[in-house]
């Protein structure tokens, strides 16, 4: 036995002695198998259980609260020009870093020859980047992105402004929807490996409890819904 | 970090007579406490929720060795490593390892309580690695080498002024003449300080608010996004835990998470809620390359089956001591240890042991609000009765509680002295009083009426006017 297989031996041996007189073995592990494979719901929020037009508005309304910016556009062909209209309107420099995903790969980059785009993670050079969200919990207007060679986790945290372009039929009402969509792509009992959930842009309070943006992560969330 | 609990009383007299921790403190009533009211508005579900995550955690606490092997079999899936560590020196020792076999100088921090509860900086320092904390309050303290006063506001016995005191002496190379007026420009100075620290940092330790079993996960949940620079930057991401922190599928972290915020810090929900599973994979162009849970006992294992179970289901949303007049009057740093306010007078007896954290549980007034506004429905003021029963029982109480309780106990177990010498007493307390009603001082009583006068008794003792109560209903 290793010093590491003896340390988990205590700690999980005095879990079991404390738990005492236990069920069978065999019944216990049913219920703890049960739990993991059905992952039953729970009490929801009535807030987001309306339809998927009022789903989406909600989103719009909870990201706002939360100080995030939304636009809106009909068609994935709008999107670069939202994107190069909104760094303008912040007199942001045209130029931008992007995940190695599809989706970005065939959006219409040659009608906008001013806009500088890389790929790859971001770089602490890197102002602005752009990456497309999982899915949008409406409840609390939270993006879900998950990680991969599509979307580094990098351009989440380290560039000051992060754009993010989420589909409306990617927008769910509750989170428990949402894990089933991830579910759906990752498979079951399966993550990416890091899956951040975001509700606006880095904020602290921890002088004198000011709230103030912009603390370690982006000072500026704009979120693109693609579609009605 | 040393113990100064014992020292209660001594701690609590100095913060009462230290007017920067007092005006710090003034901000604690009001900020936290409104913001958490509107939030509970916005949400009529609340006190289902509250029900369900409280149900939730004592499901899996029944499990907990199974959750624990579901757990264990998918980090290692995902190329993870879980390692026990039955006492802090256990996980300091762990931790120092993973470190020195990563070659690694300077070391990120997120927030973390259990790295304070073992004390894992200092361990790095005298070991020749350089720990930087990098969430803001974090950073502001260890600046000032002190301890956090509260658990997810480290700073908050600190003013504006102590903060641009402290950056100016210790950032050095900056402009002698800039402005730090404003908390913008602060927030700004440490953003652009910390920088450097994650892109050179070789190790990243974080905490974790939830281990999943269902997945393998850890869960860090975060405003400013320190954490996920500090565990998506250097090499090795170390994760820094405790055992009651698992929870079966994610649909549960959710159902809790859906509290946790609201109660903390009245947001909906935190901006970085950060699912971790296993190092970078394959593909992967960020991220870290080893990723290692480190998972502290330190007594919890036995605190199950016990009365102080319950106490396992702290999420750590800082809401009872935000609620809590001992707490806003005398800041964290009085409990002298890790965990103050409510919930560690409760948790600290059961870690360091009664008879250095005694005194906690006794900085009560038993008013209740630490239990009304748990998210988790953790019976506070009972737990704390039953630490003060434990202190009596093994003796450590000081001999003026132990012989008033004894003087009292005589008169209490005699119910016809005690009436007799009440029905006497009350007039006579009446008396003293006089025309204005209340006593300015009492003997033995002092330490009482220093603060605040007794108002004297106005008529019958309750016994006698409970017995006409009865007789009345009887009729």
């Amino acid at each position: 036995m290793t010093i590491e297989d003896e340390r988990r031996e205590q700690v999980l041996g005095t879990v079991r002695r404390s738990l005492g007189n236990m069920k069978s073995d065999k019944a216990r592990r049913a219920i703890v198998r049960g739990r993991l494979e059905n992952h039953p719901k729970g009490e929801i929020p009535a807030r987001a259980q309306v339809n998927h037009f009022k789903q989406v508005d909600l989103f719009v309304e909870m990201a706002g609260a939360v100080d995030a910016s939304v636009d809106r556009v009909k068609t994935k062909a709008d999107i670069l020009d939202a994107v190069t209209e909104f760094l303008r309107s912040r007199n942001l420099p045209q130029s931008l870093i992007h995940g190695d995903d599809a989706y970005f790969a065939d959006l219409p980059w040659g009608k906008h020859k001013t806009l500088e785009h890389r790929r790859g993670p971001a770089a602490a050079k890197d102002l602005v980047s752009l990456a497309k969200a999982h899915s949008g919990v409406a409840e609390t207007g939270t993006l879900m992105m998950a990680s991969g060679a599509d979307n580094p986790v990098t351009l989440n945290f380290l560039p000051d402004v992060s754009i993010v372009v989420l589909e409306t039929k990617d927008i769910t009402g509750d989170y428990e929807t949402a894990w089933d969509r991830l579910r759906e792509k990752f498979g079951e009992r399966e993550m990416p490996r890091t899956l951040n959930m975001v509700t606006g842009p880095s904020r602290t309070a921890d002088i004198e409890q000011t709230l103030l943006l912009g603390a370690h992560g982006p000072r500026s969330v704009h979120i693109i819904i693609v579609g009605r | 970090m040393v113990i100064r609990s014992g020292k209660f009383k001594a701690n609590a007299r100095e913060a009462l007579a230290d007017p920067q921790l007092q005006r710090a403190m003034s901000n604690v009533g009001v900020g936290f406490v409104q913001k958490r009211r509107m939030a509970m508005d916005k949400l009529p579900e609340f006190d289902a929720l509250r029900d369900q995550a409280r149900d939730i955690k004592n499901h899996t606490f029944q499990y907990l060795d199974l959750y624990y092997e579901e757990y264990e079999k998918k980090v290692r899936e995902a190329g993870g490593h879980v390692h026990f560590a039955p006492t802090d020196g256990d996980a300091r020792d762990i931790i120092l390892d993973i470190c020195r076999n990563a070659g690694a100088h300077s070391v990120t921090k997120g927030k973390s309580m259990i790295a304070e509860e073992i004390a894992i900086n200092d361990h790095l320092e005298e070991n020749g690695i350089k720990p930087i904390e990098t969430d803001l309050g974090e950073y502001i303290i260890q600046l000032r080498g002190e301890a956090p006063s509260h658990i997810i506001a480290p700073a908050i016995h600190l003013n504006k002024d102590q903060v641009e005191a402290s950056f100016r002496e210790a950032h050095t190379g900056l402009d002698e003449n800039r402005n730090l007026d404003e908390p913008e420009s602060l927030v700004a100075e440490a953003r652009s300080m910390l920088r450097e620290a994650f892109l050179n940092a070789d190790v990243g330790i974080t905490g974790a608010n939830f281990l999943i079993a269902e997945t393998g996960t850890s869960v860090i949940v975060t405003n400013e996004g320190n954490g996920d620079l500090t565990q998506s930057l250097p090499r090795v991401h170390i994760v820094i835990t405790s055992l009651e922190k698992m929870v079966p599928t994610l649909e549960d972290a959710t159902a809790i998470l859906r509290v946790l915020a609201r109660t903390a810090t009245g947001q909906e929900m935190a901006v970085y809620n950060t699912f971790s599973t296993g190092p970078r994979r394959e593909g992967d162009p960020d991220g870290p390359e080893e990723y290692h849970v480190v998972v502290l006992d330190n007594g919890r294992s036995s605190m199950i089956g016990t009365e102080f179970q319950d106490m396992l289901r702290c999420i750590r949303c800082g809401a009872c001591m935000n609620h809590c007049p001992v707490y806003q009057s005398v800041g964290g740093h009085a409990y002298g240890w890790v965990y103050p306010g409510p919930m560690g007078s409760v948790l600290s007896p059961s870690l360091i042991g009664v008879d250095k954290a005694g005194h906690l549980p006794n900085a009560s007034t038993f008013c209740g609000r630490c239990e009304a506004v748990c998210p988790m429905r953790i019976p506070l003021p009972k737990m704390m009765r039953h630490w003060r029963e434990r202190e009596f029982e093994r003796h450590l109480s000081p001999f003026s509680v132990r012989s008033g309780l004894g003087f009292w106990k005589f008169f209490a177990t005699r119910p016809r002295l005690y009436n007799f010498t009440a029905a006497v007493a009350m007039p006579v307390l009446a008396a003293l009083a006089g025309a204005k009603g209340y006593l300015k001082a009492l003997p033995l009583a002092t330490g009482w009426t220093h603060y605040r006068n007794l108002p004297a008794p106005e008529g019958r003792t309750f016994q006698q006017q409970w017995r006409d109560h009865l007789a009345g209903v009887d009729e």
